[in-house]
């Protein structure tokens, strides 16, 4: 007997859950301006996704999937990405669609039930794609989309996302299967967050990691720990420049957790436990980058205190402009329906205006 | 009669053909351990255990796929969906593969799996987790489809199509799931004691037939034909018309496929008046087809065109106000009747 193939699954950490370095790190993180910067953007989504939980509780938004315990994974990644690189985001992303430009106010308008807000006003996220709900559809449609930058000859890469759960759908392996057969300019990321709404992850597949689904794809799947921002950040920098100089897709599962609820129509308490919340708390990326930043001095409890204020009012203010949106108007349910408003729509489309006046 | 709600009817119809019948089982996406993400399958994890209540990764061609070869094979699989919405992922397994079994195998291998699960809009949950597919199915040849719209034929229809040889498409409703819960008051307003299963004890094997339209108010004035959720506004709306002197006969076909045009027709002769409400999109619709065979039937006897009332012609908005501009309601009903009734 010969072994033909020979296959292995690399795993990445540089901070620790307790915020110390536990190898030599990458350049990128010897400059504390750029963690910094994560930082702040990591509190920030964190401040929003707090308030939008409360703007669901008192009736403001429809139903809302907190982000909650993967900032860091949600931020490396879209703060990784070139401009016209494009972003095909899942429901839990808002953390990257920030850093790609998409504002606070249009995901509110989003999940206040309104499809305005998929319409990106940032010249930056123009090309990203909304939210799409039938799970794991978008790597398809992240394929696709480097599939056209590959028939252009651009140098863009799609980066997309789905949750632990969404490997389990056909659409993951038979998108994975293309980009490696093409080569396409693909980042495909696996959120591992353990829990699909009440599935924990060992129900969801026998394998034991999610990155190796990669290799039967024919290219390379690396582990990540989720909640350390720099293993993110060199995982998706990496992957980035494999696809943009043409070497075809790379995978990246980053581990992490879930900390709150699947969205606000969900109580997690009734399927985990909280001992296994504890400890996840434990892990969380926020309070670990923040304990390395302020050994390594170049962060403090006045930096801090200035931080949490500057976030708060940037939601605040997010938060009014969103209440203050005129509502839709009926004519809307027809104005994106076709390029052009076929004559049989044109009548209905009069009488909605006739109905809604009357 | 016992008070239960939709959820508990479509839970007692499971468990009473899982007694009696080995060969059947559960699958789908938190139908186990979570007891069904709309709590349809409370407890029979505990019950059955899990060789019988499976719980699968989020794999609906995988699952349905599967129900299908283990139905070929002998089993008696109900295949849960969380959402009608997400069976289109398994398109190909659920249209193109289980109604067809029979008939390419040369009546060799016959596919009786349930699929069933929430059909309709849930309420805000955006065009793509929104969609009614009774109309889309219901054209395909090989297939069953129910649309039950009160725990008793919840109860009578899942029995059956759980019994049944041939697959059958079960459409529930997240937004009736709790129908029934205040007891028979809720009802007992036009559906006295219509609307409840029989208790076992009444009843041990209670069933009801596919094919077998039900008059769920019987009137005099105009024929209103609706099934699923649309069947509550049709009854409001009757009732409220009523007030105004015009008796309305309310028939549920239940089923789609078979459909019993038969009950419509005969209801259509005594009024002479037909509207068609539909909860899914008019063109090419379950509406348009029940107006075309009323026509066929009752051209002579019709006193005024056959009104449809659908959604409207658009995917379902995200935005609540648009959401239920564009679904059919009980105002859209009585504007409809009374117009076509000359009544307005
Ligand atoms: C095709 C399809 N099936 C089922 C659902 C219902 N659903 C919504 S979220 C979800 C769980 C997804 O879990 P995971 O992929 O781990 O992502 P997470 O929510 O953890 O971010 C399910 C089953 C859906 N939206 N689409
Ligand atoms: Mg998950």
């Amino acid at each position: 007997m010969t072994t033909v193939a020979n296959f292995a699954i690399d795993y990445r950490q540089y901070l620790n859950e307790h915020g110390e370095v536990n190898t030599k790190l990458p350049d990128f993180a010897n400059n504390s301006d750029t963690l910094i910067q994560n930082y702040q953007d990591m509190v920030l989504t964190r401040t929003f996704d707090l308030k939008a939980v409360t703007l669901q509780r008192t009736g403001k938004l429809g139903t809302f999937p907190p982000i909650l315990g993967q900032e860091a994974l949600s931020v490396g990644i879209g703060s990784s990405m070139q401009k016209d690189d494009v972003l095909v985001p899942s429901y839990r992303d808002h953390g990257a669609q920030f850093q790609r430009g998409v504002s606070m106010q249009e995901v509110l308008l989003y999940w206040g039930g309104d499809e305005r807000g998929s319409n990106f006003a940032s010249a930056n996220a123009k090309d990203d794609l909304p939210i799409s709900v039938p799970i794991a559809s978008q790597y398809l449609h992240a394929a696709g989309i480097a599939k056209a930058f590959q028939y252009r000859q651009q140098k863009r890469v799609a980066v997309t996302f789905c949750g632990d759960g969404g490997t389990s759908e056909g659409d993951f392996y038979e998108a994975i299967n293309l980009a490696g057969t093409w080569k396409l300019p693909v980042v495909f990321i696996v959120s591992n967050n353990q829990w699909a709404i009440s599935v924990p992850r060992d129900i969801q597949s026998g394998c034991e990691t999610l990155a190796q689904k990669a290799i039967a794809a024919g290219f390379t799947g690396v582990q990540v720990d989720g909640n350390d921002i720099i293993a993110v950040r060199e995982a998706s920098l990496n992957a980035l420049e494999h696809a943009r100089n043409g070497n075809g897709p790379a995978l990246i599962e980053a581990i992490t957790y879930r900390l709150g609820d699947h969205t606000t129509a969900d109580d997690a308490k009734r399927y985990r436990s909280r001992e296994e919340t504890n400890a996840a708390w434990q892990r969380e990326p926020i309070a670990r980058l923040k304990s390395y930043l302020v050994n390594i001095g170049v962060w403090n409890e006045e930096q801090e205190k200035n931080l949490q204020t500057q976030c708060a009012a940037k939601v605040e203010k997010a938060v009014k402009a969103f209440l203050d949106m005129p509502k839709p108007n009926v004519t809307e349910i027809f104005d994106s329906l076709y390029a052009q408003l076929p004559e049989a729509l044109i009548e209905q489309r009069e009488e909605a205006i006739s109905e809604a006046s009357s | 009669m016992q008070a239960i709600q939709y959820r508990e009817a479509i839970r007692e119809a499971m468990v009473e053909e899982m007694r009696r019948d080995e060969r059947v089982f559960l699958m789908g996406e938190e139908v186990a351990q979570y007891n069904g993400a709309y709590k349809v399958s409370q407890g029979m994890l505990d019950e059955f255990g899990p060789r019988r209540v499976v719980d699968s990764p989020i794999s609906e061609t995988g699952f349905s796929g599967l129900g299908v070869g283990a139905a070929m094979y002998g089993l008696r699989p109900i295949i849960e969906f969380m959402s009608w919405s997400f069976c289109l992922v398994a398109a190909d397994q659920i249209i193109n593969n289980a109604p067809k079994m029979l008939y390419m195998s040369g009546g060799q291998f016959g596919c009786p799996a349930v699929f069933r699960g929430n059909n309709g809009a849930g309420g805000q949950l955006g065009s793509t987790h929104s969609w009614c597919v009774e109309s889309m199915f219901s054209s395909v040849p090989g297939l069953k489809l129910a649309v039950p719209s009160t725990p008793r034929d919840a109860k009578g229809l899942l029995k059956t199509a759980i019994r049944d040889d041939d697959p059958v498409f079960f459409l529930e409703s997240e937004r009736m799931l709790g129908l029934g819960a205040r007891g028979g008051k809720d009802f007992s307003r036009y559906l006295k004691d219509t609307w409840a299963p029989p208790t076992p004890k009444q009843d041990e094997d209670f069933t009801i037939p596919f094919g077998v339209a039900d008059i769920k108010k019987p009137g005099n004035d105009v024929t209103i034909v609706a099934a699923g959720r649309p069947v509550h506004f049709a009854l409001d709306a009757a009732e409220a018309l009523g007030k105004e002197g015009i008796d309305c006969e309310v028939i549920d076909p239940r089923t789609y496929r078979p459909l019993d045009i038969d009950t419509i027709v005969k209801s259509v002769r005594k009024t002479n008046y037909c509207v068609v409400v539909d909860q899914s999109w008019p063109f090419a619709s379950v509406g348009s087809e029940i107006a075309a065979q009323v026509y066929e039937h009752a051209m002579d006897d019709l006193d005024n065109k056959v009104i449809r009332i659908n959604n409207d012609d658009v995917p379902a908005p995200y935005n609540r106000t648009l959401e239920q501009e564009m679904l059919p309601n009980t105002k859209k009903i009585i504007d409809t009747v009374r117009a076509v009734t000359y009544n307005a």
